[in-house]
């Protein structure tokens, strides 16, 4: 399907972004204020003990010498070792990872799963009440935080008819029931304001479209409007769709560093915020990397869904 | 963005007013933007309490008379609360689009006026921020520079000024490629004249639209920093802050928990409804769209 | 027998009138020509027919199509009818065609929902299709997608759609009007053969009426909203009666310019020499060789002091790459432009822009050559700047006789673009190119967007202002009669090359290149149209 050179490209692009990226965090961590050596002993720590900790440490050694360590390590699935855990990154980022991925992806498919019909049922219904209520409540979803509307689905669901735990995570290995029902209003929360903007980007997409001369072909050809709409104005449409999804992605990032916090899950969102909070900055470090790296990942195969919707693009590569 | 439609002429400001009192959502937009600013002005002069005042045996009182909203766990009177948390919150986004426009939109049409490395460059670091998701990027600036509305203001203005000069850079590639321009270049003007002359002046209306949002967004992202503590410090009330301290009391005193969520829905929803309003008065072709 | 009939029809679209009591009859087996300049509701009287009018419309009166009521039609049934008994093509080929389906797939649509067709059958009948339609199934596969194809070829692919159910109306709005001329001719001969073979009725809407005395039997004339004159087409041409139809043929009848051969001065304006414009592609493979494309290919021509010089080709021929490097907006990738016998690409920034007063260009689009927040005293005084010391009077007396010399007042000049029509702006253009009294106007297809009422009147001005000025014009067109009426000498430009150049009339009348014989060929001329059509009569 895709020819190589298109995604070689795409590919050496993401590396390099990410190596960047990789300098930037380093750099970045650098800045923040803060002795490793003294966060780990404690403040009443010997001066001799403390240099001797950090010469173990290899914080003595030159800047771009302790980022070729820590870029290494990462290469071979190293993290290092936290600070105030004293356990390896990698092994705190892999418990948590199995919160924060399956809340995002739950947010995603939940957004998505409501925001495509209901954009497409504004677009066919232009101008009439259906659309004009749709766009009514999605202005008024966008505007809603996300930890705001996090609040009241607990004041609601779990203080008022307790369905549902407040917070806290009941973990996978008590069935996976009971650990979707602990992520079930987090991502509720944070998928309706992701569904309000896609919903109204797919309507917009989808009204350009119908618009088109080839919409109009189509219905000389005899296609009543539904079948119009379906086959030859949903993908057209899809295409600024996938740009949105793409960047939502990482906004759903950023926005499970509230929403974990809110509903005290043990993700990755919450232990990015101990770690600033504890200056673990080689937990920090290591996290920051990961979500970036995710988010260039999520761009790239954004760029590849890309050219299977549209031939054009891919045509621009042919061999 | 690719596309830029241009006007069919300059508004004159009367035009612009006829067209403006006949859009909806303009109207109501304009109208509730209009009272949260003057909200947030009144509270430099007045407030029903003092925000500071503390007030014990007054505390967590339920909306009454006296105390329109209620009063909060130190006995502070969640209204007045309420108006100076407009004023920074408005001050942080305000200043965040300043930041994120001032330096977003030079970048972006200078980098479409030249070619070749320096546009490459300037545009590839805005695709590179943009790997950083936003609230991140601010909860690490903060966490290094220490957490302050100020340092929220800047945090929020870097984030948009990819936003600014990505959308500059697109308009102003498609005006580059308008006769208008060549008939400019002929007449023998350079990138820098044409771009002040010819292409921000075309620019402004999807600026302006653009503004509008991300200054909703600031309005979001202040609000959730500031519940992180990360923005505005006590004791200077914020609607983010006001948020995180009603948490722990949502069972007995919902009411802390609702009024700051729904000064942050209500500013936000009239800044989008603005501009829509504004977006749809600039380019009617637009207006389906709504 | 009729087979479509319009009656006392009238349409508005939010409130406005748009048709008024259009007559209109179509017979089983006609052709009938609908003529009429933009906006004068030809096209949708022809979406009236296919009830793919906008939402807002508000249509009344009587559209009869093989004895039934379209108007009182449910929109079920008259999904029935679209596509299977009455089909259309539309003007634009480029956007008619679905980006992200095979063509196949979309010539298939129609075949399979009208017939319920099984799969095996649907793939012959597509490429049985393909291959009536000009498209070699060989070459052509159904699994390509329209980004694939030329213009022309996508226009097959629409007309392959229309006709896959043997329609018994085809309409044509505008069909070759967005196509180069050759290929035009090959599309119209397309139309004419498959009505005449399906013996079905095509409704051909147009602005030229060269095409319609081509293909038509009978003619309506359309004009703000409502038919003028309708009459068999050899009547029409012999006997016309409306005043409105007498003007558009004057219009489209241009005539030739008297031809200037000598000139006083004998060193030439501008000298081009062995000029080339090299892009590179996109690589194909990651290691393969770098892939240029020369837009322009080693062209060499002269403009005399005073003389007006034509260079025709189709579209992507390298025209208007060769004008903005003539302009020094390019730089060229080799070869040499002397102007007034200066190295045009050898001139410090400072001479460049003392040069350039001598040289202006005019484009195209009347609507996107003005900044539209500027009022047009600032617009036409732009090139200005290129003077020095220009005082405000006289700045004021400058911009007063360029409106003057294209037929505008001072008044205008305080005005916004906007509030002037099509032909008035490119007046505006072409005021703005002379004000600082150049030599030279390169003008790019100026008069391509214009009706044709308006172009003559452009095209006078031109002429006008060459004698009056000394004016030389590069004046670059894809028509042919065009160029004719305003040039002494022509260039025939095919893919970068210059081809042929010649005086016009003797190029016109006795092409010596392959490429210049089937352009003439393929050009339609009204003129010798008429004289086949009496000598038929």
């Amino acid at each position: 399907m895709l020819t190589t050179l298109f995604f070689l490209r795409r590919t050496g692009f993401a590396a390099i972004t990410l190596l960047i990226a990789s300098v930037v965090i380093f750099g970045i961590t650098q800045v923040l204020p803060g002795d490793p050596a003294e966060l780990i002993l404690g403040i009443n720590a010997q001066e001799d003990t403390l240099a001797a900790l950090r010469e173990q440490m290899g914080l003595n050694a030159p800047v771009w010498q302790q980022y070729m360590h820590w870029i290494g390590g990462i290469i071979t699935g190293d993290f290092g070792k936290s600070y105030t855990y004293s356990v390896p990154v990698s092994e705190l980022i892999g418990a948590r990872l199995w919160i924060s991925l399956p809340l995002a992806i739950m947010s995603l498919l939940l957004s998505t799963a409501i925001a495509i019909p209901v954009g497409v049922l504004a677009a066919s219904r232009h101008n009439k009440a259906t659309d004009v209520s749709i766009m009514g409540a999605t202005q008024l979803g966008i505007a809603i935080p996300n930890f705001w509307f996090a609040m009241l689905l607990v004041m609601i669901f779990a203080i008022k008819l307790r369905w549902v735990p407040a917070g806290g995570f009941a973990g996978w290995e008590n069935g996976i029931f009971n650990g979707f029902k602990s992520l079930l209003l987090p991502a509720i929360a944070l998928a309706l304001p992701q569904a309000s903007i896609l919903a109204r980007i797919m309507r917009s997409a989808l009204l350009d479209v119908l618009a088109e001369d080839y919409m109009r072909t189509a219905r000389a050809k005899g296609l009543p409007r539904s079948m119009v709409l379906w086959r030859h104005g949903v993908r057209n449409a899809f295409i600024p769709v996938l740009t949105i999804m793409g960047l939502q992605f990482s906004f759903l990032i950023a926005g499970t560093i509230i929403i974990e916090n809110i509903f005290y899950l043990p993700g990755l969102g919450r232990l990015i915020f101990q770690a600033i909070t504890q200056r673990d900055l080689i937990v920090l470090q290591g996290l920051v990397l990961l979500l970036v790296g995710l988010v260039i990942f999520i761009n790239l195969l954004v760029d590849i869904a890309y050219s299977i919707v549209d031939p054009r693009i891919k045509g621009a590569f042919h061999e | 963005m690719s596309e830029i439609e241009l006007p069919g002429a300059r508004e004159s400001w009367h035009d612009f007013l006829a067209k403006a009192v006949h859009n909806r959502s303009f109207t109501i937009g304009a109208i509730i933007t209009g009272f949260v600013l003057l909200m947030a002005l009144l509270s430099f002069v007045w407030t029903p309490f003092d925000v500071t005042e503390m007030d014990i045996p007054g505390k967590l009182k339920w909306p009454n008379s006296q105390h329109w909203l209620g009063t909060d766990h130190f006995g502070r009177d969640v209204f007045s609360m309420l108006m100076v948390g407009a004023r920074n919150s408005i001050a942080v986004a305000i200043v965040a689009v300043s930041i994120g426009m001032a330096i977003g939109v030079p970048l972006g049409a200078a980098a479409a006026a030249s070619k070749g490395i320096f546009s490459d460059v300037i545009m590839r670091a805005n695709d590179f921020i943009f790997a950083f998701p936003s609230l991140l990027l601010a909860i690490l600036f903060t966490a290094i520079f220490g957490p302050s509305a100020i340092n929220a203001m800047i945090a929020i203005g870097i984030f948009n000024i990819p936003v600014f000069a990505r959308l500059a850079h697109g308009g102003s590639l498609a005006l580059w490629q308008r006769e208008f321009i060549f008939s400019a270049r002929t007449s023998g003007k350079g990138p820098v004249r044409i771009t002040i002359e010819h292409i921000l002046p075309n620019l402004m209306n999807i600026m302006i639209v653009q503004g509008t949002i991300q200054f909703s967004l600031g309005i979001l992202i202040e609000a959730g920093l500031s519940y992180l503590g990360l923005g505005t410090q006590p004791p200077d009330p914020s609607w983010g802050k006001m948020l995180s301290e009603a948490q722990t009391m949502m069972g007995f005193a919902p009411y802390l928990a609702i009024f700051p969520g729904l000064a942050i829905v209500i500013t936000v929803l009239g800044l989008n409804l603005l501009g829509d309003g504004l977006r749809d008065i600039f380019d009617p072709k637009l207006r389906r769209k709504r | 027998m009729a087979l479509l009939e319009i009656e006392k029809l009238n349409l508005s679209i939010g409130g406005t009138p748009i048709l008024r009591d259009i007559d209109l009859q179509v017979d089983a087996g006609e052709s009938v020509g609908l003529v009429g300049e933009s906006g004068s509701g030809k096209s949708i009287t022809s979406l009236s027919a296919m009830r793919l009018l906008p939402q807002s419309a508000k249509l009344a009166g009587s559209i009869r199509f093989n004895g039934c009521e379209l108007t009182q039609l449910s929109e079920q049934r008259m999904c029935h009818l679209r596509g299977r008994d009455m089909a259309m093509v539309f003007q634009e080929p480029m956007t008619a065609l679905n980006p992200v389906k095979t063509i196949g797939s979309q010539i298939a649509e129609s075949l399979q929902f009208h017939l319920k067709m099984s799969r095996a059958n649907t793939e012959t009948r597509v490429l049985k299709l393909l291959d009536r339609v000009g498209l070699d199934p060989a070459k052509f596969s159904p699994d390509r997608y329209p980004h694939e194809l030329s213009g022309g070829q996508r226009q097959r692919v629409v007309i392959a759609i229309a006709i896959a159910l043997d329609p018994k109306l085809l309409i044509a709005d505008e069909p070759t009007t967005a196509l180069d001329v050759t290929t035009q001719e090959k599309i119209l001969d397309l139309l004419k053969e498959l009505a005449g073979e399906n013996k079905s009725s095509l409704l051909l809407i147009t602005h030229d009426l060269a095409v319609v005395a081509q293909m038509a039997e009978r003619v309506a004339v359309m004009k703000d909203g409502e038919i003028v004159e309708t009459a068999s087409t050899l009547d029409f041409f012999r006997n016309m009666q409306h005043p409105y139809s007498k003007k558009l043929l004057a219009a489209s009848m241009l005539k030739p310019k008297a031809e200037k051969t000598h000139f006083e001065d004998s060193k030439p304006l501008m000298r081009v020499d062995h000029l080339v414009r090299r892009y590179r592609l996109p690589r194909k493979s990651l290691f393969g060789p770098a892939q240029f494309l020369d837009a322009v290919n080693n062209v060499s021509f002269e403009i005399e002091q005073g003389e007006s010089i034509g260079l025709v080709g189709e579209s992507g021929c390298g025209k208007s790459t060769l004008a903005r490097t003539l302009l020094a907006l390019n730089k060229p990738s080799d070869g040499r432009v002397e102007f007034l016998e200066h190295d045009l690409f050898g001139l410090s920034k400072s001479e460049l822009r003392s040069i350039r007063r001598n040289m202006q260009v005019v484009f195209q689009d009347p609507y996107g050559s003005f900044n539209p927040r500027h009022k047009i005293g600032r617009l036409i005084s732009e090139p200005l700047q290129l003077l020095e010391h220009i005082s405000s009077s006289q700045r004021h007396r400058l911009i007063a006789a360029a409106l003057e010399d294209v037929g505008l007042t001072i008044d205008d000049a305080d005005r916004y673009p906007h509030e002037f029509s099509g032909g008035q702006r490119q007046r505006i253009a072409i005021a703005r190119a002379i004000i600082t009294e150049p030599k030279l106007i390169i003008a790019d297809e100026p008069v391509s967007a214009l009706d044709v009422s308006i172009r003559e009147q452009v095209l006078d001005l031109l002429n006008a202002l060459a004698e009056r000025h000394g004016l030389s014009y590069l004046f670059i067109s894809h028509d042919l009669h065009v160029v004719r009426a305003v040039t002494d000498r022509v260039l025939v430009m095919y893919r970068g090359k210059i081809v042929e150049q010649g005086v016009t009339s003797q190029v016109f009348d006795n092409p010596q290149h392959e490429y210049t014989k089937q352009l003439l060929a393929a050009t339609p001329d009204l003129a010798k149209t008429l004289e086949q059509l009496e000598a038929e009569a």
